[in-house]
């Protein structure tokens, strides 16, 4: 092992023990605010994050030793908090919202197999850009998979999920990944024209709009995500990644701003075209106007917030189980009220590290598609934590996305994790990538005063 | 493109700072009003779970003490008089809401508000992980509450009797009752069965008359048209208004009768202690836009400020401004007829006024807070609700109300060796329906310590044939003569 893939993987496993760390001391102050000794259970609990977190960081030794040291230890953090806060939720489970704790460890488990089978069968980042418009395929096909009658159901006003025998899986999730590829190797392709005008409207150099119109395509799609399948939330962050990457390849301001106006026309007409995006913005702009009705979820959530306070009221103290759909969508005011703004801010410092990790390794990648596609990673992670933190502390309109490695469901933790081994893929390639330049340079050097 | 990455990134970092920036105004700045908002359950929940004070009347007895239940939550409420004190001490209830004083009080009767405890008994609670909890000692008084209770018998009304000097509610009865007991079990589904139930009964049980429902208050609301009259007319007290039968009313072919059609007329005192309906139209005409605001200094328009969850309604007067438009709504006013609506509270809070030299005391069922040992942690001051008029317009009112019942149409309440001041209603409700009997009276007139208002409504047991002096006046006296001794 090189050096540098000796320090990487050491911090990993040290900042990974803080990690596990933080995870066993919740599940210990978890148990004592119901029974006052600590339950036997709790060691197999221990045992089982330690596994876990083991056979990722085993995976990442051998598959991608020089990659970036602080994911996966961050990722590990929040997947804890989250997990102990779906655990303290099933304490209260009802038939309404029953205990999903047990279903959350197996998607966590099977979350870090695909994180190992990712890095196993990618092996070279720039092969998925090969295959660029099979993605596409894959991508739209399974945002459309729900909409097949007898395999999509509705949950919650949203058509997002497919129903195969017992399970249900969000394919919407999966498809995020399977776009941002097309789009990384798409634009990288075309961003020397895309960047450079080649036609003139009055001072404007406008590219070719032959090229122009693939990038009508997102659009399209976002806007078939937020009519056939109401949901706003993916809508917003599946279009916000685009433009970030459109900009990102591009550096013209100008994309930025039409899609900007696209976006905001396209959510005017589903303003006035559905009642539930309305409703959304009137909650939004006032939720104690009908804090029994519509306003429920929102204001709900901000009370759990102001309840939980600086110190919060501690795990397994408060009553989160007020709160509607805590698991998925409010997960995080359930932290808020039980671990304080000390616990968001936590956790908020920890997307902050996440999403910067990402924008880092996007920075150091060594070819544009490594760099446009790392960055399309970081900024769904981001967007997408913005988006539903946003939406319930009343900072945007609420729309229910996840809450990245936190909030309980397979579809998510499995499209994360997929992200994850991709984001550390390219940072290997980075860190070989330099080596080698560094050596070259090296025996260039040598060869040079060899002949001086 | 590194360029490109490090914009999307920052412009990201700031959207997640922003957030860490509406976390901070939420959970430290507006984090107390959030979790003491009334939507917000954990308060009530916290209350339910935890040790709760006793609630004692005036005369020292239990109306509400927690009991061990066995159950998860420990502690069952109960309330050992029930229907004769539910409408003043209300129930606690997760599945419906809390009402009544211990809806109002929680905060004190848990613990939550520490007011007035000792730092010793903090510094003992803080290291023993206790709660010492306040007992509430309220103003009712309950062998009062059940001389109202069986004055009414089973006729439809209420009772309501408060301190003119303090505001503080000494009987407060409304007929029919209701038992609070199931609304305070611990089975959701119980609960919510007893709590429709009760909402399905005709009879609105539920409803607290004397404060949550507003009747036409007939001639007892003479009482505010002679009030305002004599401040904006001082010569109103030298007035003699012409003898007839009824009164034609501008825009309207439906002249003002007196009661049976008798003719009646004189100076103010004839016409006040007879109730004459013509000569207080009359006043409502010439009062004109001059009679809202009036009113609106007994606190008509206004919900009483009631320490009782979820509080009284507002009683309801002639539009502000409206005279030219509205002629016959305000001669019909002058006779507490028309647009004028008031609960039976609002009624005893006027007579109060009057007793009191024209100040209206805050209504209150709560008076003080003690701790364990009976050590007073809180009083609850009384406190100024309305100025309605001057003392001396006030002084002119006691000597017309003792009038009506010295000699007037209430010689029913009077009361031997105690002088009474009282006026009598009888107002129409709807076509065909019995008239609501009213008496409003504060005894004894010279040094008040009690105004009462009794409201029977359609007639109680006399049907078509009740009237306020006949029916209601009685009933005050009752009760009036209990508290009095005499």
């Amino acid at each position: 092992m090189s050096p540098l893939a000796r320090f990487r993987r050491t911090r990993e496993l040290s900042l990974g023990a803080l990690a596990v760390l933080v995870a066993a001391g919740g599940y210990v102050l978890l148990a004592l605010s119901d029974a006052p000794s600590v339950p036997p259970r709790f060691w197999g609990f221990l045992a089982a994050i330690i596994g876990l977190f083991a056979s990722a960081h085993v995976a990442v030794r051998r598959f991608a030793p020089k990659a970036d040291a602080t994911l996966l230890p961050i990722a590990a953090m929040l997947l804890g908090i989250g997990f102990i806060t779906i655990s303290r939720l099933d304490l209260d489970a009802t038939k309404a919202e029953p205990a999903v704790g047990p279903a959350q460890s197996v998607w966590i488990a099977v979350g870090i197999a695909m994180f190992v089978l990712t890095l196993f069968v990618v092996r070279n980042v720039r092969t998925l850009a090969r295959y660029r418009y099979t993605f596409l395929l894959l991508g739209v096909g399974a945002l459309m998979l729900p909409l097949i009658p007898g395999l999509g159901a509705e949950i919650n006003g949203a058509r997002l999920w497919i129903r195969l025998g017992g399970l249900t899986f969000q394919p919407g999730e999966l498809a995020k990944v399977l776009l941002v590829i097309f789009f990384a190797a798409y634009l990288v392709e075309k961003r020397e024209l895309l960047s450079s005008g080649s036609r003139r409207l009055g001072r404007l150099y406008l590219p070719d709009p032959k090229h122009l119109g693939p990038l009508l395509l997102p659009w399209g799609v976002s806007i078939l995500i937020m009519v056939q399948q109401k949901d706003l939330g993916s809508s917003l962050l599946f279009f916000a990644v685009f433009v970030a990457m459109l900009y990102i390849a591009t550096l013209r301001s100008a994309y930025l701003l039409a899609g900007g106006a696209l976006f905001v026309g396209a959510v005017a007409i589903a303003y006035q075209a559905f009642g539930h995006v309305q409703q959304r913005v009137s909650v939004w702009i006032n939720p104690w106007a009908d804090a029994r009705g519509d306003g429920y979820q929102l204001t709900q959530s901000l009370f759990a917030f102001g309840s939980g306070g600086f110190a919060g009221r501690g795990i397994g103290l408060g009553n989160p189980d007020i709160i509607p759909v805590h698991s998925t969508d409010f997960i995080f005011a359930a932290i808020g009220e039980e671990l304080g703004l000390l616990g968001t801010v936590a956790v908020l410092g920890c997307f902050l590290l996440l999403v910067g990790s990402a924008y880092r390794i996007a920075i150091q990648a060594t070819r544009p598609f490594s760099q446009l596609f790392a960055a399309g990673l970081a900024t769904i992670l981001g967007i997408q934590a913005f988006v539903i933190v946003g939406g319930v502390t009343r900072v945007i309109p609420l729309t229910g996305v996840t809450l990245p490695f936190v909030s309980y469901g397979g579809s998510s933790l499995i499209a994360n994790f997929i992200i994850l081994a991709l984001l550390l893929r390219i940072s290997h390639e980075s860190a070989v990538d330099a080596e080698a330049e560094a050596e070259g340079l090296a025996r260039l050097a040598e060869i040079e005063s060899a002949h001086a | 493109m590194n360029v490109g990455i490090r914009r999307v990134g920052l412009a990201v970092t700031a959207l997640l700072l922003l957030l860490v920036g509406q976390l901070t105004y939420l959970q430290v700045v507006d984090a107390k009003t959030l979790s003491h908002h009334e939507g917000n359950g954990r308060d009530r929940l916290k209350d339910l779970r935890s040790p709760r004070g006793t609630i004692v009347s005036a005369d020292n007895q239990i109306l509400a003490i927690s009991k061990p239940s066995g159950d998860e939550y420990h502690l069952q409420r109960d309330y050992p008089l029930g229907a004769l004190t539910s409408a003043v001490v209300g129930y606690q209830s997760i599945v419906v809401g809390s009402t009544g004083l211990e809806s109002t009080y929680s905060a004190v009767l848990s613990g939550r508000d520490q007011t007035g405890h000792s730092l010793r008994d903090r510094t003992i609670d803080f290291f023993r992980g206790t709660t010492t909890v306040g007992n509430l000692t309220t103003s009712l008084r309950v062998d009062a509450q059940l001389v109202a209770k069986n004055a009414l018998a089973d006729q439809k009304g209420s009772v309501v009797v408060l301190d003119p000097t303090t505001g503080e509610i000494i009987v407060m009865y409304s007929n029919p009752s209701f038992d609070p007991q199931p609304l305070a079990g611990h089975t959701a589904a119980k609960v919510q069965a007893a709590f429709d139930f009760l909402n399905n009964d005709p009879a609105k049980p539920s409803l607290a008359r004397a404060y949550r429902e507003i009747y036409p208050p007939g001639s007892t609301f003479k009482v505010v048209t002679t009030t305002a009259a004599l401040d904006a007319f001082p010569d109103t007290v030298n007035r003699v208004f012409p003898s007839r039968s009824s009164l034609p009313i501008p825009l309207s072919d439906r002249p003002i009768g007196n009661f049976g059609g008798r003719t009646c007329g004189g100076d103010l005192e004839t016409v006040f202690t007879n109730s004459c309906n013509t000569a207080f139209a009359q006043l409502g005409l010439d009062l004109g836009n001059l009679f809202p605001p009036a009113m609106q200094k007994f606190g008509i328009y206004e919900r009483p400020p009631l320490d009782i969850a979820p509080g009284a309604v507002a009683s309801a007067g002639p539009t502000a401004d409206s005279f030219d438009q509205n002629k016959p709504r305000f001669a019909l006013a002058g006779i507490g007829q028309g647009d004028v609506f008031t609960t039976p509270l609002q009624m005893a809070l006027v007579a109060g006024g009057i007793a009191n030299g024209g100040v209206i005391m805050r209504p209150h069922a709560g008076k003080e807070i003690l701790d364990d040992e009976g050590k007073l942690l809180t009083r609850i001051k009384p406190t100024e609700w309305q100025r309605a008029t001057t003392p001396e317009t006030a002084a002119q009112l006691t000597d017309l109300m003792t009038k009506v019942v010295d000699r007037g149409t209430g010689t029913a309440a009077r009361i031997p060796g105690i002088s009474v001041a009282g006026k009598t209603g009888t107002a129409q409700t709807v076509e065909g329906a019995a008239p609501h009997a009213w008496f409003v009276a504060f005894a004894p007139a010279e040094a008040p310590r009690y105004a009462i208002a009794v409201l029977v409504e359609n007639g109680g047991s006399q049907g078509g044939d009740a009237t306020g002096g006949h029916l209601a006046a009685p009933i005050a006296k009752q009760v009036l003569q209990f508290l009095l001794g005499a």
